[in-house]
C-alpha cells in the first residue's frame, strides 16, 4: 500500500546482489526508490540524500550503491514502550559460504540464539505465528522475527547483549518508543552500544504501511469483523487497504495515541488519552491481583461486565428512548459498585471484565469523535492491547458500527504491536 | 447519561436523624401559601421547589389634593405603608436523612393549599414516592431529567446575574463570575451525575443529548469503593486531594525520562492512568494516591470527550453540573484543567452557582407552566439565600456548621420584566460594578467595615420610620442580626452571591429590611427634604435665569453636583449636615474647585453650544436638593433646547433615593410653579419612567423593559448617570453607544483616596463614543 503508484519500473530492482532469487515483487521497498520531489523535499538532509540521488543513474551505479548503503548485519528495530519492549530482527536466509565464512562468531551467535528459541529469559517471547519469511529486504532475502519482553526487564537484555559483545559488530541500533531516550544512557553505559533514536509516530506509520505491503500469502495482515453488531454472525474477514488515506490510525500501548493519516509523510496527531491499555492492566491487578496481561484477559473472558456496570435499563427499565438510547447501553461503568451489597457480590472475573469493557469503549468514544472532527471514515487500530484481545476488538467494531449508524469501519491489522520496531528497522536500511 | 445519581442504597451510613427540630423560621418560609411543589431526588440530597406568596409592606406615597385644599396640610403627598403580595420561589436543599422529617413538616405547616400534585425528578424519585404521596397527600408526577435540568438552567441563566463562574484554584480569589450575556444561547451542559451527558442547548425548548459517557461519578465512585474501601463519594473526594497521582500513574517522562519534545507533550503529562499500577508492587499504593489517579483519570475523559463534542458542534460556552461537581472544588478543579489542556485555553469551563438546584428548579417550572413564569423577571433574593459554599471545610470554618444541614434560594418575582439598556456598546461585556471586591482584597475589607460601622444608623432609622409600631425595635433588631451575619458570611465567602460589589452589599441590606418590613425607612426624610426643596425652586431657577449662558450652563452643573452631595447613605454627609435645610447655595461649599478629578466640562460646554441632542436620558439619584433644586433646573434647560427628557428613577425605595411615585408627585408641583416643566409633560416632551431596580446602584443590564422601549422610540442620543452609586460605584467604566455624562460628588474617604482625589471631589466625565461625532470617521481612507 505504501507505493500506490509511484513505484518506478522493476527492473530497477532487479539489479540485486542476490540473483538467485527473483524480485519478490514490487512491494518490498516503501519509499527507498521513489524520487517523488515531494518526499524528498520532506526528507531530512542527511548521509542518504546523495544516495537517493544518484539512483537515478545507471542501473550499474544504483546496483553499487544499494551496496554500499546496505548496514552491516544484524538487522534490528527496535520499539521502547512504556511496558513492553518490541524488537524485530531479520534474519537473513541466502548468506552465501564466502560471506558464511566471513562471518564474525558473534553475529552467528546472536542469530542462532534468536532463531533457535521460542523464548528468551523468563519474559522474553518471539512470536512465531507472525514470523513473516521470505521476505527481501534492502536485497536481502530473509525472515523476519518478531519479539517482545517486558520493558522492565531490559537491565536483563543489555546484560545479555554486553555478554554476546553485541557491541563489536559496530552495528547501528535503530530505536524508537520513549525509552529509546530513557535508556539511551543505560544503552550506551551497560552494554557499550549507540542508539540511533526515531520518533515512535514516524516509525509507527512507516511500519503500518510496510508491512500491509509485504505481506501478500498467509492470513491477511489487515481485517475487520463483519456483522459487528450480531455476535452469532460476527465473523473476522481479510480486508484490502488499497486506497488507504485518509486513515485514523489509534495505537493502543499503554497509553493511547489517535493520528489521523493523510499520505505516507502527511499525518497529524489528533489526540490521545490516559485510559489506555496501562490502565488497563494497572486496574485489573489492583482489583483482582493478577500480575499479566494474559491473565486478566483470561478473568475478562470469564467475567459478566454488566453485574458492575450500571445499564440504561437499570435506571429506565428499560430503553430511554427521549435520547435514543437503548437499554443495554451501559449508563455508568463501575456505576453498580457505589453500592456495598454489589461490591461484595461481583467476582474477580466481573470486574476484570467490566475494566476491559470500560477502557475499550472509551477509546471507541474518543474515537469516533475524532473520526468525525477530522471526517475520516477508516480506523485502523493497532497496538500489543489488541493482542490475543478479540474481545477488545469485536467492542471497538460493534461500537463503530453502531454508534455511526454503519458510518465507520473497525479495521485491525495482524502485526499489531510491532509496528514501531518495522519502523525503526526501516529506518536502518532506508533512513528516510 | 442523565443524572442517574447512583443511588446510594446505604442510607445508613448517613446518620438517620429523625429528632432534627426544623428552625421554622430560616427554612420552608411562607409554607402556609405555598402552592406547587416540586422535588427532585438526587443520591444524595433532596431539592424541593415552591411556590408561594409573601406578604410584605410597601411604602406608597400618594399626592394630596392640592387644588381643593392647598392649605390644609402643609405636607407635600401622604405616605402610607400597604401590604402588597408578591410571588417568590423558594428552594431548600437538604440531605436524604432528612426527607421524613420534612415532609412531616411541611404537611403540619400547609394550610389551605389547593394543590393536588408534586412533581418529582431524579433518580430517588422513584424510592421515595410511596412516602412523599402517604406524607403529603399529593400525587407524585414524574418529569423527565433532562428535560428539567435544562429549564433550570435556562432560568438561573437568564435571571441571576453572576450565576455563572470560572474556577481557578490558585487565583487569589477562586470563583470568576461571568457577565450576564443577554443571548444565552447556543450552550453545551455536561451533566456528570453516574454518567455523564453531554447536551446541545439552542433554545429554551430546544435541546438535544449529542452524546455522553459511562465514565462519570459513578465510575469515580464505584471504582474509588472498590480500590480504597471507603463508602462516601465526599470522603474519596477527600482522599483524592490529598493524593498523589504520580505514584499510580504512568507519566511521559516515565517512558521518555523527560518530554516528548516533538509533539509538545510535557514529562508530567499522564501517559497512561494506572499505569504504575500494573508493574509494581501492589502494596505500594496509597488510598490518597489511587483516589487522586482515578480523579484525574476521569476528570481528564470527561474533559476531552466535552472539547471533542464542543468542536464538533462548534459550540463555546461549557457548563459543567452534576453531582460529581456540585461546588466540589477538586473536581471544578480537574475539570477546568483538563479542558484548558485539550482546548488550548479556547473553551473556559463554566460552573453554575444553582448548579444543585437546577432540576428541581425545571420540575417546578414544568409544574407551573400555565403561570408561564418566564415571561417575570425574577430576582435572588440575597436575604432569603444562603449562597454558595466552599465544600472543602478547611477552607472556611463557618461552613462545617452549616454542612449537613440546609441550603436555600429564593427568588422574588419581579414587578417588571427587565432587559438590556439597548444603548450598550458591548452588552455581552458590560460590567455594571467598577470593583469587584471578590478580587480586591483591601477593598473587600473596607467596605465590609463600611458596611458593619453603619449598621446602628441605619436600624435607628429603621426603627423612626415607624414610630407608631411597637414592635418595630423588635424587628429592626432581627435586621440587625441577619444584615450582620450575612456581612460574616461574606467576610469568609466573598463569592456567595457572585461577585462581592458596593452594589450587592447595598441591595443584600435591602433586601435584609424588606424582610423584616422595613419597605422605606427614608420615607419621611424624603418627603421633609423633598417639601424643602420645593420652597426653593422657584428662586433657584429666577437666580438662574439671571445668569448669562455660559455662567448659567456652569451653574447648573454645579447645582447637580451640590445637590448631589445631600446623600443619607454616605457617611461623610450624614455626619456633616444632618439637617441639610440649607439651601442649595449653601451647601456648594463643599465643592472643590475645578479642575475637578475628572473633569471634562469644557468639552461638554462645547458640545452645549452645538445642536441640541435628542432625547436625553437621566438616571436620577436623591430626593429633596438633589432632584429638586439640582437635577430639575438641569432638565428645564434641556427641554428648553428642544431636547425630550426621560426621567429615570428607581421602581422601589433604596436609601433617599427618589421613587418614581414620588417622582410622579414632585414634577406635579414642580409643573405647577413652571411653565417650561409644565409644557414639556403636557407635550410629552417629559416623561417619567420607571428603572425596574430598587437599589442605589444601577445595573443597565436589568432594567424595565418599558424604559428600554421608550430609549429606543425617542432615539436617545445622551445619558446622564448621577451620584456615587449610579456613576461611580456602578457604570464608571460602562461604555455606552452614544454620548454620555456621568456626574458624581465622591462622598467617601477611602473611594476619594483609591481615585487619587480628596473627600467632595467632583467626578465630571463626559464622554463622547469613537467615531460618533466626526462623520469623515465614516469615509475610509486607503491603506
Amino acid at each position: 500500500m505504501a507505493f500506490n503508484g509511484h513505484q518506478r519500473d522493476d527492473d530497477t530492482v532487479d539489479e540485486d546482489e542476490t540473483p538467485t532469487k527473483q524480485p519478490r515483487s514490487n512491494k518490498e521497498m516503501p519509499g527507498y526508490f521513489r524520487s517523488e520531489p515531494g518526499s524528498e523535499a520532506a526528507a531530512p538532509a542527511g548521509r542518504a540524500t546523495p544516495d537517493r540521488r544518484s539512483s537515478n543513474a545507471t542501473a550499474r551505479h544504483r546496483s553499487d550503491s544499494v551496496k554500499k548503503t546496505r548496514p552491516p548485519f544484524p538487522w534490528f528495530g527496535m520499539d521502547i514502550g512504556g511496558t513492553l519492549v518490541k524488537l524485530v530482527y531479520f534474519e537473513p536466509k541466502d548468506i552465501t559460504a564466502e560471506e558464511e565464512q566471513e562471518e564474525v562468531e558473534n553475529l552467528k551467535s546472536i542469530r542462532r540464539y534468536l532463531t533457535s528459541n521460542t523464548a528468551y529469559g523468563k519474559t522474553g517471547i518471539r512470536d512465531v505465528h507472525l514470523q513473516l519469511q521470505d521476505l527481501t529486504l534492502c536485497g536481502r532475502t530473509g525472515n523476519l522475527h518478531f519479539i517482545r519482553f517486558p520493558t522492565h526487564d531490559l537491565p536483563a537484555f543489555l546484560q545479555m547483549g554486553r555478554n554476546k559483545h553485541f557491541s563489536s559488530l559496530h552495528t547501528t541500533l535503530c530505536a524508537t518508543g520513549g525509552g529509546a531516550y530513557k535508556f539511551e544512557s543505560d544503552f550506551r553505559t551497560m552494554a557499550d552500544l549507540q542508539l540511533h533514536k526515531l520518533d515512535e509516530l514516524d516509525c509507527l506509520i512507516r511500519g503500518v504501511l510496510y508491512i500491509d505491503s509485504v505481506v501478500s500469502s498467509g492470513p491477511s495482515e489487515c481485517y475487520y469483523f463483519e456483522n459487528p453488531t450480531e455476535p452469532d454472525r460476527c465473523v473476522q474477514k481479510p480486508y484490502t487497504l488499497e486506497n488507504p488515506y485518509p486513515l485514523l490510525l489509534v495505537n493502543i500501548g499503554s497509553g493511547v495515541s489517535i493520528l489521523a493519516v493523510y499520505s505516507e509523510n502527511n499525518y497529524k496527531r489528533v489526540t490521545g488519552t490516559s485510559l489506555g491499555g496501562g490502565t488497563f492492566l494497572g486496574l485489573c491487578c489492583l482489583l483482582t491481583g493478577c500480575s499479566t496481561f494474559e491473565e486478566a484477559l483470561e478473568m475478562a473472558s470469564l467475567g459478566e461486565s454488566t453485574r458492575v456496570d450500571k445499564l440504561v435499563r437499570d435506571i429506565y427499565g428499560g430503553d430511554y428512548e427521549r435520547f435514543g438510547l437503548p437499554g443495554w447501553a451501559v449508563a455508568s461503568s463501575f456505576g453498580n459498585m457505589m453500592s456495598k451489597e454489589k461490591r461484595e457480590s461481583v467476582s474477580k472475573e466481573d470486574l476484570a471484565r467490566a475494566t476491559l469493557v470500560t477502557i475499550t469503549n472509551n477509546i471507541g468514544s474518543i474515537t469516533r469523535m475524532c473520526a468525525l472532527n477530522e471526517n475520516i471514515e477508516r480506523v485502523v487500530f493497532v497496538g500489543n492491547f489488541l493482542r490475543v484481545n478479540t474481545l477488545s476488538m469485536k467492542l471497538l467494531a460493534y461500537a463503530m458500527d453502531y454508534w455511526s449508524k454503519g458510518q465507520l469501519k473497525a479495521l485491525f491489522l495482524r502485526h499489531e504491536g510491532y509496528f514501531g520496531a518495522v519502523g525503526a528497522l526501516l529506518e536502518l536500511l532506508h533512513p528516510s | 447519561m442523565a443524572e442517574c445519581s447512583g443511588i446510594d442504597s446505604n442510607p445508613s451510613s448517613h446518620t438517620m436523624d429523625k429528632s432534627i427540630t426544623l428552625p421554622p423560621d430560616e427554612i420552608f418560609r411562607n409554607l402556609e401559601n405555598a402552592k406547587r411543589f416540586a422535588i427532585d431526588i438526587g443520591g444524595s440530597l433532596t431539592k424541593l421547589a415552591y411556590y408561594s406568596t409573601v406578604q410584605h409592606k410597601v411604602a406608597k406615597v400618594r399626592s394630596f389634593d392640592h387644588t381643593a385644599k392647598e392649605a390644609a396640610s402643609d405636607k407635600l403627598y401622604e405616605i402610607s405603608v400597604q401590604e402588597e403580595v408578591t410571588a417568590r420561589l423558594h428552594f431548600i436543599k437538604f440531605e436524604n436523612a432528612y426527607i421524613e422529617t420534612c415532609l412531616d413538616f411541611i404537611k403540619d405547616h400547609l394550610v389551605n393549599t389547593e394543590t393536588k400534585v408534586i412533581k418529582a425528578t431524579g433518580g430517588g424519585a422513584h424510592k421515595f414516592k410511596e412516602l412523599i404521596e402517604r406524607k403529603l397527600g399529593l400525587k407524585v408526577d414524574k418529569e423527565d431529567e433532562m428535560t428539567c435540568l435544562i429549564k433550570g438552567c435556562n432560568f438561573v441563566l437568564k435571571n441571576i446575574p453572576h450565576e455563572a463562574f470560572v474556577y481557578a484554584k490558585h487565583a487569589d480569589s477562586e470563583f470568576r463570575f461571568q457577565t450576564t450575556n443577554p443571548d444565552i444561547f447556543p450552550y453545551l451542559l455536561v451533566n456528570i451525575g453516574s454518567g455523564v451527558s453531554i447536551v446541545k442547548v439552542e433554545a429554551e425548548d430546544k435541546f438535544e443529548r449529542i452524546g455522553g459517557s459511562s465514565i462519570g461519578g459513578g465510575t469515580f465512585w464505584g471504582l474509588g469503593a472498590l480500590l480504597t474501601k471507603t463508602k462516601r463519594f465526599d470522603e474519596l473526594l477527600q482522599l483524592a486531594s490529598k493524593g498523589q497521582h504520580t505514584n499510580v500513574d504512568m507519566l511521559v517522562k516515565d517512558i521518555y525520562g523527560g518530554s516528548y519534545g516533538c509533539l509538545g507533550l510535557t514529562g508530567d503529562l499522564i501517559a497512561s492512568s494506572f499505569g504504575k499500577s500494573a508493574t509494581a508492587d501492589k502494596g505500594d499504593f496509597s488510598k490518597e494516591d489511587m483516589a487522586k489517579s482515578l480523579l484525574h483519570m476521569i476528570s481528564n475523559d470527561i474533559g476531552q470527550l466535552a472539547c471533542l463534542y464542543a468542536k464538533l458542534h462548534n459550540l463555546s460556552r461549557v457548563y459543567f453540573g452534576g453531582f460529581f461537581i456540585r461546588g466540589h472544588p477538586v473536581t471544578m478543579h480537574t475539570i477546568t484543567y483538563s479542558i484548558n489542556f485539550f482546548t488550548k485555553g479556547e473553551v473556559q469551563a463554566l460552573f453554575l452557582r444553582h448548579e444543585g438546584y437546577l432540576g428541581a428548579i425545571g420540575a417546578f417550572l414544568k409544574g407551573a407552566e400555565e403561570d408561564n413564569p418566564n415571561q417575570y423577571s425574577w430576582g435572588e433574593n440575597y436575604a432569603g439565600s444562603s449562597g454558595l459554599m466552599s465544600v472543602s471545610p478547611d477552607m472556611n470554618p463557618m461552613q462545617r456548621a452549616r454542612s449537613g444541614t440546609f441550603d436555600m434560594l429564593e427568588m422574588d418575582r419581579l414587578e417588571r420584566q427587565l432587559v438590556n439598556l439597548p444603548l450598550l456598546q458591548d452588552p455581552s461585556s458590560y460590567i455594571p460594578d467598577t470593583v469587584d471586591l471578590t478580587e480586591d482584597a483591601l477593598a473587600r475589607e473596607y467596605w465590609l467595615y463600611c458596611f458593619e460601622e453603619a449598621l446602628d444608623g441605619v436600624v435607628k432609622r429603621a426603627v423612626a420610620s415607624q414610630p407608631d409600631m411597637l414592635e418595630a425595635a423588635l424587628r429592626a433588631e432581627k435586621f440587625r442580626q441577619k444584615y450582620r451575619h450575612k456581612l460574616q458570611t461574606l467576610r469568609h465567602q466573598p463569592f456567595a452571591y457572585g461577585s462581592l460589589t458596593v452594589r450587592s452589599l447595598l441591595d443584600t441590606r435591602e433586601h435584609c429590611l424588606n424582610e423584616f418590613n422595613f419597605p422605606d425607612p427614608y420615607s419621611k426624610i424624603k418627603q421633609r427634604e423633598n417639601d424643602v426643596a420645593l420652597k426653593y425652586y422657584q428662586k433657584a431657577v429666577k437666580s438662574l435665569e439671571e445668569l448669562s449662558w455660559e455662567e448659567r450652563q456652569f451653574a447648573l452643573v454645579r447645582g447637580v453636583l451640590a445637590g448631589n452631595v445631600f446623600d443619607w447613605g454616605a457617611k461623610a454627609v450624614s455626619d456633616k449636615c444632618l439637617i441639610p435645610l440649607c439651601a442649595q447655595t449653601d451647601c456648594v461649599v463643599f465643592l472643590s474647585e475645578r479642575p475637578w478629578l475628572v473633569d471634562s466640562y469644557n468639552q461638554w460646554l462645547e458640545r452645549m453650544k452645538g445642536p441640541p441632542h435628542k432625547c436625553a436620558l437621566f438616571f436620577v439619584d436623591n430626593s429633596g436638593v438633589d432632584i429638586i433644586l439640582g437635577v430639575m433646573p438641569f432638565v428645564r434647560e434641556l427641554l428648553s433646547r428642544g431636547t425630550e427628557v426621560v426621567l429615570a428613577s428607581n421602581s422601589g425605595p433604596a436609601l433617599n433615593d427618589v421613587t418614581n411615585g414620588e417622582l410622579q408627585i414632585l414634577t406635579e408641583r414642580i409643573a405647577a410653579m413652571d411653565p417650561v416643566i409644565q409644557a414639556g409633560l403636557r407635550d410629552d416632551r417629559l416623561m417619567l419612567v420607571q428603572s425596574g431596580s430598587s437599589s442605589p446602584c444601577l445595573d443597565l443590564s436589568r432594567l424595565d423593559k418599558v424604559l428600554a422601549m421608550v430609549v429606543r422610540e425617542r432615539q436617545t442620543d445622551l445619558v446622564i448617570i448621577e451620584g456615587m452609586g449610579r456613576a461611580i460605584h456602578t457604570n464608571y467604566y460602562a461604555m455606552l453607544s452614544c454620548e454620555s455624562l456621568k456626574m458624581a460628588v465622591i462622598k467617601n474617604s477611602w473611594l476619594a483616596d483609591r481615585l487619587g482625589g480628596k473627600l467632595f471631589s467632583v467626578v465630571f466625565k463626559y464622554e463622547v463614543p469613537a467615531g460618533k461625532p466626526s462623520q469623515d470617521c465614516e469615509t475610509s481612507t486607503p491603506s
